[in-house]
């Protein structure tokens, strides 16, 4: 690539890939002019040197290359003669067109020389051509081509057109050379510069995919050797094996960065789709491309392809209001959709933002209540964000009117899918009224991708990164109580979220084993998170992918296999294939956790236990406890009569939980045990003194004795504990929206 | 006239043309593959190359091989230039039988073994079972 540039220094980029275009175009004319003097019936091979001279010729007109322009003017009108059956195609016709190639390259090179034609004139030979055209016969010379044009041109161009012919030849041999040595021309070397057609090369993608292959081969030896290297105090082996590892890097870097194309390829198409659906629907749309020189993988290029294309479409049709909607709520009469894509930890980011209506978290709760989606409750329980994540949900559609153009609710879901088959991921955020942004992580190449390395039954299976979520270890104590068992299917309250569990070893048919720590991956998948419950885990790897066999693609598990750095094979395991393979039991589960959840403040309860300062304690509803924190009490400030912190970008209200209680244990430490409690859509801190427990508990044992707090009390892990009624704890603090503005 | 890489499996005498041999090595660490058909005895690292290895005894329907029995690996490449690798009991000779020497499979092999038999070859004291490398490759059509 760079070298591309070099060479097209000081060149207008438009010029730059009319001259790469133009000189594959004129070897190929070179064979196809001799081939048609075989073939002079030919109408197909004429048709093509028509239509590339003509491309020539109105590109040059174009660019104001007025000479060139004259030239390929008068070939395309022998050449229209010759199709029309006009003129019959003699030896000294082909030699005349094969001067009117030679003279566009000798043109050519001094447009890539100079960036203009220079002055040699070519009248000759436009007079000859415009004499055989008024029906002389051409006169019966048939000169070596290039020779001819090494004795025409200055000294500081001849060695393009031959070099080029050598390039031409080392493609049709299928041996692609990366970098053809440069032509020892005193006039070239003292110029320094490779002319354009030399300094790109077409190469087999297949044959970049081996190359690839085989760099992935030593990375992974290298990854061996490594591990031995590290094993043996041998300084030369290791400043040896320190160099291969440099060079391995570099190399796997290089040999990737050949498979990378600019996003702009596939950017460039979406102008056109842009208008064209504005104009169909009636809007005004304004399309910004920021980062269009990003590089992909040309595999990922691919396949992001339909979905950003679909992505785009779905802005227009759905995300940006018509023009009077617009106009009455106050905006630009013109929408904006911009499209961003820049390199971010390894990864491409994409995002697609619009300014149009965005999506209305409540719509969404509604409608996946009303299409049986989810429960209420469920729906409820949602943040806004899960919520607006519902739209890539199989079945759901949320525009109103069904247009052509989109909506018809296959959409998102197959994005969303397409992403993810290439390991990438897919976000989206709105503000209802301001817009919407859908942003997609792709990985640069799907040969190398970071992985976890888990075992179950002495195997070892690698979990692709993208999926992972985190980790979670749990002592035999803990495991009793945190693992529940819900319609005999093992759940796992993460931070009060119910999680189901899939067993890897009973997903595989492996032995179940009695386990002492019992390691959870929690994966996304699907719009699903699931905790694969696994025997141990390794740790993390950079894996190459690698198919399985045909006696084994039949298995939907597996993602394909890899080498380890020991040289053993693992299993690569595909995270979505494993909540398919549980798929619908996972999803009743979940609606029938979602209904247990709703019961528990009947009979069993999950509550946290907190201690509020002078032995009192109190229990707070798991339900509504988004996170536990400490903050800092330096960072409390104070808003009206409110205390508040600034946490993730809101501002949080902070509750003094024993002032709620009627009491005053006066709580002022360095730091403040705060557990954010959330109502709907509001958040508050809750400050307690300590954080003692979580206890699921029947609550069997209570009483409404202490009049200050709603639930009463019960007791709990053999104490007495008080039952915070959260609507208590947000009936002090003002509506949302008004903290916001006080602050 | 062509060559046969000849292995020993229960006792019979089998053998694939030399040609369609990539290699043949001692035994191997397998990785295992949970929910795999039976015949699949694990993945071999190749050079690089990740082989599905078989095991052929229980391709061919015969008896497991007793448990501290060594074994084989026969890796031979299949017609979509990928290559599998076919465990055995113990390797033979490369042999050059004439060609007159090749019948049908007689009725009294049994139709397990037949199944990827393609023809049979008169030694002098037993015969050689032609295996079809690319049947005995294929797994998945049978579960």
């Amino acid at each position: 690539m760079e070298t591309r540039v070099d060479a097209m220094d000081g060149l207008d980029e438009i010029i730059g890939e009319f001259l790469v275009e133009s000189h594959e175009n004129l070897d190929q004319l070179d064979s196809d002019l001799v081939a048609l003097e075989q073939d002079p019936g030919s109408t197909a091979l004429l048709a093509s040197v028509f239509r590339t001279i003509h491309t020539i010729k109105g590109t040059s007109g174009f660019l104001a290359f007025s000479v060139l322009e004259s030239v390929t003017h008068v070939g395309e009108s022998l050449l229209a003669r010759l199709r029309d059956g006009e003129l019959t195609l003699t030896p000294e016709l082909t030699s005349l067109l094969l001067e009117v190639v030679d003279a566009v390259r000798a043109l050519l090179t001094d447009i890539e020389l100079t960036g203009a034609e220079g002055d040699r004139s070519y009248d000759d030979l436009v007079g000859r051509l415009n004499a055989v055209l008024d029906g002389e016969a051409p006169a019966p010379v048939a000169p070596v081509a290039p020779v001819e044009v090494a004795e025409v041109v200055p000294d500081e161009a001849p060695a393009a057109p031959v070099r080029a012919l050598v390039v031409a030849e080392a493609e049709a041999h299928a041996e692609p050379e990366p970098e053809p040595e440069p032509a020892p021309e005193p006039g070239e070397a003292a110029e320094g510069r490779r002319s354009v057609a030399d300094s790109t090369i077409r190469v087999d993608v297949t044959l970049l995919d081996s190359l690839m292959n085989l760099v992935g081969e030593l990375v992974l030896t290298r990854n061996q050797m490594l591990q031995n290297a590290a094993a043996r105090e041998d300084v030369d082996l290791a400043r040896t094996t320190h160099r291969l590892n440099l060079v391995a890097g570099e190399l796997q870097e290089g040999v990737m960065r050949t498979r990378l194309q600019q996003i702009d390829t596939l950017w460039s198409k979406l102008p056109r789709v842009v208008r064209d659906l504005s104009v169909q629907l009636g809007k005004s749309v304004q399309l910004d491309m920021v980062g269009r020189e990003t590089e992909l993988d040309k595999t990922i290029l691919e396949a992001v392809r339909d979905p950003l294309t679909h992505l785009v479409r779905n802005s227009i049709d759905h995300g940006i209001e018509s023009p009077a909607d617009r106009a009455a709520a106050g905006k630009p009469v013109e929408g904006t959709l911009v499209l961003r894509a820049f390199h971010e930890g390894g990864q491409v980011s994409i995002e697609i933002t619009d300014d149009g209506a965005g999506i209305d978290p409540a719509k969404l709760r509604d409608k996946a209540v009303s299409k049986g989606l989810l429960t209420r409750e469920a729906a409820d329980r949602l943040t806004d964000h899960e919520a607006t994540s519902l739209i890539f949900m199989a079945g759901f559609s949320t525009a109103s009117a069904l247009t052509n153009v989109s909506g018809r609710g296959v959409g998102m879901d197959v994005v969303k899918t397409n992403i993810e088959r290439i390991g990438g991921s897919i976000d989206l955020s709105s503000e209802p009224g301001r817009g919407t942004t859908v942003r997609i992580r792709i990985p640069l190449t799907l040969a190398i991708i970071p992985a976890l390395v888990v075992t179950a039954a002495e195997n070892r299976f690698a979990i692709p990164q993208v999926n992972l979520l985190e980790l979670v270890r749990l002592d035999a104590v803990q495991a009793a109580s945190a693992i529940e068992n819900v319609h005999g299917a093992p759940v796992y309250r993460l931070r009060g979220r119910l999680l189901p569990l899939i067993d890897l070893r009973e997903q595989l048919g492996l032995d179940a084993v009695e386990r002492e720590t019992t390691y959870v991956v929690v994966l996304q998948a699907d719009n699903q998170q699931y905790g694969l419950v696994v025997d141990d885990i390794l740790d993390t790897e950079e894996i190459v992918v690698k198919p399985l066999g045909n006696q084994l693609r039949h298995l939907p598990l597996y993602a394909g296999a890899t080498i380890m750095g020991d040289g053993a094979v693992a299993l690569i395991l595909d995270a979505t294939a494993i909540a398919r393979k549980v798929g619908m039991a996972l999803e009743s589960e979940l609606n029938a956790a979602a209904d247990l959840g709703a019961a528990d403040a009947s009979d069993i309860a999950s509550v946290l236990v907190v201690e509020l300062g002078g032995g009192r304690r109190a229990g707070i509803p798991v339900s509504a406890v988004d996170r536990l924190e400490e903050i800092d009490l330096a960072v409390v400030e104070r808003a009206g009569h409110h205390e508040v912190v600034q946490y993730r970008e809101q501002i949080l209200p902070l509750v003094r939980l024993d002032r709620v209680l009627h009491g005053d244990a006066g709580l002022d430490g360095g730091s403040l045990q705060v557990v954010v409690c959330r109502k709907g859509e509001q958040r508050a801190g809750v400050v307690v003194a300590g954080i003692l427990d979580i206890v699921e508990t029947d609550l069997a044992i209570r009483t409404a004795l202490d009049s200050s707090s709603g639930d009463g009390s019960a007791v709990i892990a053999g104490h007495v504990t008080e039952l915070v009624d959260i609507d208590q704890v947000f009936a002090g603090l003002p509506g949302h929206d008004r903290l916001a503005r006080t602050a | 006239m062509s060559q046969y890489c000849t292995f020993v499996l229960d006792g019979h005498v089998f053998g694939v043309p030399v040609a369609s041999v990539q290699e043949v090595l001692r035994a191997q660490a397998l990785t295992s593959v949970p929910l795999a058909p039976p015949e699949v005895a694990g993945l071999l690292n190749l050079r690089g190359q990740i082989v599905t290895s078989l095991e052929l005894r229980a391709r061919l329907g015969l008896p497991p091989r007793p448990a501290d029995a060594p074994s084989v690996n026969v890796v031979v490449k299949t017609a979509d230039g990928s290559a599998v690798s076919l465990v055995v009991d113990e390797i033979g000779d490369v042999i050059e039988p004439p060609r007159e020497a090749f019948e049908a499979p007689p009725e009294t092999v049994p139709a397990s073994v037949r199944a990827l038999v393609s023809r049979v070859c008169k030694l002098e004291r037993q015969l050689m079972l032609l295996l079809d490398t690319e049947r005995a490759a294929q797994v998945h059509d049978l579960v």
